[in-house]
């Protein structure tokens, strides 16, 4: 088994020798936005059993994977996602208000709810476009990380994905061209134990998913994916590493899928609950918490006041949402292709007619 | 002006793009000291080098998975498929991602790669290096789709493609690579996507079709003649977005139809022209529109050449229309 890297235990004990060098004020940050994504998924779910929005895909349990992932990150590097990075999405400065948009498909999303919720893309975020087929954007990641070393940049590429994704075909093609063309990229399996209902362990006949980097002539490591800074360590010298000429590293970050796949599914069908409450004894939030009060950084009035004013966010951005109007029927013609083609002119043209009439 | 066949005219594309412009990067598999299986990138390592001309691992999802995200961070790539039948392990990267990115980010990332394959039968290739499955790909919003006949509107129609800003599938007639050569001007020369050519005019029946389906579309329009059928012959070169114009004003003059198509005939784009044609243009029949495509079978090996549609076929069609 690859050794796994931890830097805070479960109580929060930690070796001075291992901490990352972060400042009191970055790893308070990091506290913020691990408990704004919770915050978000808490509020997320509980809108869509209102039926208030159709759909969402919380993380919960997989808040220091993306954080401590997407920290060591520059502006001019890239975030190629899967569909449960909310929490990298925020951290890489979509706003909430943007978020919540998404989630409600209203005239203020910029995909102009072209997509089901937690689909993100921001341009300005350098976070691209989320899509559901799983692992079809590992091959995207290594295309951004190569051209950035063909062109002789100091950009990364990372790559987010689950270990379900690991079976596709597109996660052996891009770990191999990676490899090859020793593309600028950093690939980050969240490996939460659970593609929908089928366990890791009946997922590939390997024990860990880092080991499987060998075969394509780069390096895995494997992290404790519910301790931040072990997740944020790890991340910083792959994305060093990929940065300066380094080639791409694999991290697999060993964490839990707290809650559902989706809101549209019932976790209770397939998996223990005593397993559910092994693993909320490990909450990543609860861990880091503990490390922070070590430090003697954290206090109850802090915890309170970060936890009020991410509540107080995502309300403003849900308060916001549901004031706006849903995108005019008329933008579903848009951005196909660059010019609209006189086949679409003539579909627009028809079925506004219609919607006049009826 | 130098004479090229399609293959040096794709080859004379390639080298004058890449020429002008520094962002424009071939991969593919056998494309670098191999020149290509069909040799259209002949010479293009040599003289680009191995960062610009990529001999890729034999993966087609990589290779166009990879093309997307070297196209967001700015660079220009032409992948090439080897064969279009092989395409299909990269399906998922066409259709469910780089057709889809400008729509679903709201416009904010084009995805300007253009795919270049060769496709069709004719050449002894049998089930996995003959087909054309175009429909495949011409029926997902967001992809165009472009198909040349003939050298001077392969480079001219090339170039447009890579400077598209839009994913583009450019499907070359590999049966036809060299079966003739034309004048194809140097340096800067584009054809405009969308744009139809009437090849031969005609009065008294029109003949749509595309690709090396053209050559056996004019041999029966000369065979017509001689019979006293006056055939127009419209290369369409690009199936999305389709020259309607093309189309309508032909048929108004003919009245009409005969759709020719090396795909099979079921649900091939024939039926879109049909259907477009009955959408728009009614009035202006005399006739049933009458399809001549590829067999409703998988492709054969041995009879290649009753499968694909010939001059023969074609003619009985337009005497079909002609008479009705």
């Amino acid at each position: 088994m690859t050794k796994l890297l931890r830097v805070v235990s479960p109580d929060g004990k930690y070796k001075e020798k291992d901490e990352p060098p972060l400042s009191e004020e970055e790893l308070l940050k990091m506290y913020r936005y691990m408990m704004l994504t919770r915050a978000l998924d808490t509020r997320g779910m509980a809108l869509q059993r209102q039926g208030r929005i159709g759909f969402y895909v919380p993380s919960s349990g997989e808040e220091a994977v993306q954080i401590g992932s997407s920290f060591p990150l520059e502006p001019r590097d890239w975030i190629v996602p899967a569909y449960r990075e909310q929490g990298a999405a925020l951290l890489r400065g979509i706003p909430m208000a943007g978020i919540m948009a998404q989630l409600y498909g209203n005239e203020e999303d910029t995909a102009k709810g072209r997509q089901m919720p937690n689909h993100f893309t921001s341009r300005a975020a350098h976070f691209v476009p989320t899509s559901s087929p799983v692992g079809t954007q590992i091959p995207i990641a290594v295309g951004l990380g190569w051209a950035a070393r063909i062109r002789g940049d100091n950009v990364v590429a990372l790559g987010y994905f689950g270990d379900g994704a690991t079976s596709q075909g597109d996660f052996h093609a891009a770990m191999n061209f990676a490899g090859l063309f020793q593309a600028n990229t950093v690939f980050v399996c969240k490996n939460n134990q659970w593609a929908i209902s089928v366990p890791f362990g009946n997922q590939t006949g390997t024990n860990e998913v880092a080991i499987k980097a060998q075969a394509y002539g780069f390096e895995g490591v494997r992290v404790d994916g519910n301790d931040v800074l072990a997740v944020y360590q790890a991340s910083k010298e792959a994305i060093d590493k990929a940065r300066f000429g380094g080639g791409p590293t694999l991290i697999e970050a060993v964490t839990y899928r707290m809650g559902p796949h989706t809101s549209s599914d019932d976790p209770t069908r397939y998996r223990d609950e005593a397993e559910v409450e092994k693993w909320r004894k490990k909450d990543p939030i609860v861990r880091f918490q503990r490390y922070l009060k070590e430090k003697g950084i954290w206090n109850e009035e802090m915890e309170v006041e970060i936890r009020q004013e991410a509540e107080a966010q995502v309300e403003e951005a849900v308060v916001r949402a549901e004031k706006r109007g849903l995108p005019s029927p008329a933008t579903l013609f848009d951005d196909v292709y660059a010019e609209m083609p006189w086949h679409i002119k003539e579909a627009k043209e028809a079925f506004l007619e219609y919607l006049e009439k009826s | 002006m130098p004479e090229m066949n399609i293959v040096q005219a794709v080859n004379s594309a390639l080298l004058e793009e890449m020429q002008r412009d520094d962002r424009v990067i071939l991969l593919g598999e056998d494309i670098g000291k191999n020149g290509g299986v069909f040799r259209c990138t002949e010479g293009l390592f040599e003289e680009f080098g191995p960062d610009r001309v990529i001999d890729t691992p034999l993966a087609e999802s990589g290779i166009i998975g990879a093309s997307i995200g070297m196209a967001f961070y700015g660079l220009r790539p032409v992948p090439e498929i080897q064969f279009l039948d092989f395409i299909y392990p990269a399906f998922d990267q066409i259709v469910s991602e780089a057709a889809k990115f400008r729509y679903r980010s709201g416009g904010e990332y084009p995805c300007q790669i253009t795919i270049r394959s060769p496709y069709g039968g004719g050449i002894k290739g049998g089930h996995y290096h003959s087909q054309s499955t175009e429909t495949y790909f011409a029926h997902t919003p967001g992809l165009k789709v472009v198909i040349p006949s003939a050298p001077y509107d392969t480079k001219g129609l090339l170039l447009s493609s890579i400077r598209d800003p839009d994913p583009v599938l450019f499907l070359e007639p590999k049966r036809i690579y060299r079966a003739g050569r034309e004048e194809v001007p140097e340096g800067e020369f584009t054809i405009p996507l969308g744009e139809a050519k009437v090849v031969r005019e005609g009065a008294d029946v029109s003949i749509f079709a595309y690709g090396a389906m053209i050559s056996q579309c004019t041999g029966a329009a000369e065979q017509a003649e001689e019979v006293g059928i006056s055939c127009e012959v419209v290369d369409l070169r690009t199936l999305v977005p389709l020259d309607i114009d093309a189309v309508l004003d032909s048929v108004r003059k003919t009245g009409r139809v005969v759709i020719v198509y090396e795909a099979t005939k079921f649900l091939g784009y024939g039926a879109e022209i049909a259907a477009i044609l009955a959408e728009k243009a009614i009035e202006s029949l005399e006739a049933p529109i009458l399809r001549v495509a590829g067999l409703d079978t998988p492709f054969p090996y041995t009879h290649e050449n009753l499968y694909l549609p010939d001059a023969g076929r074609i003619l009985d069609a337009v005497e079909k229309v002609y008479s009705f």
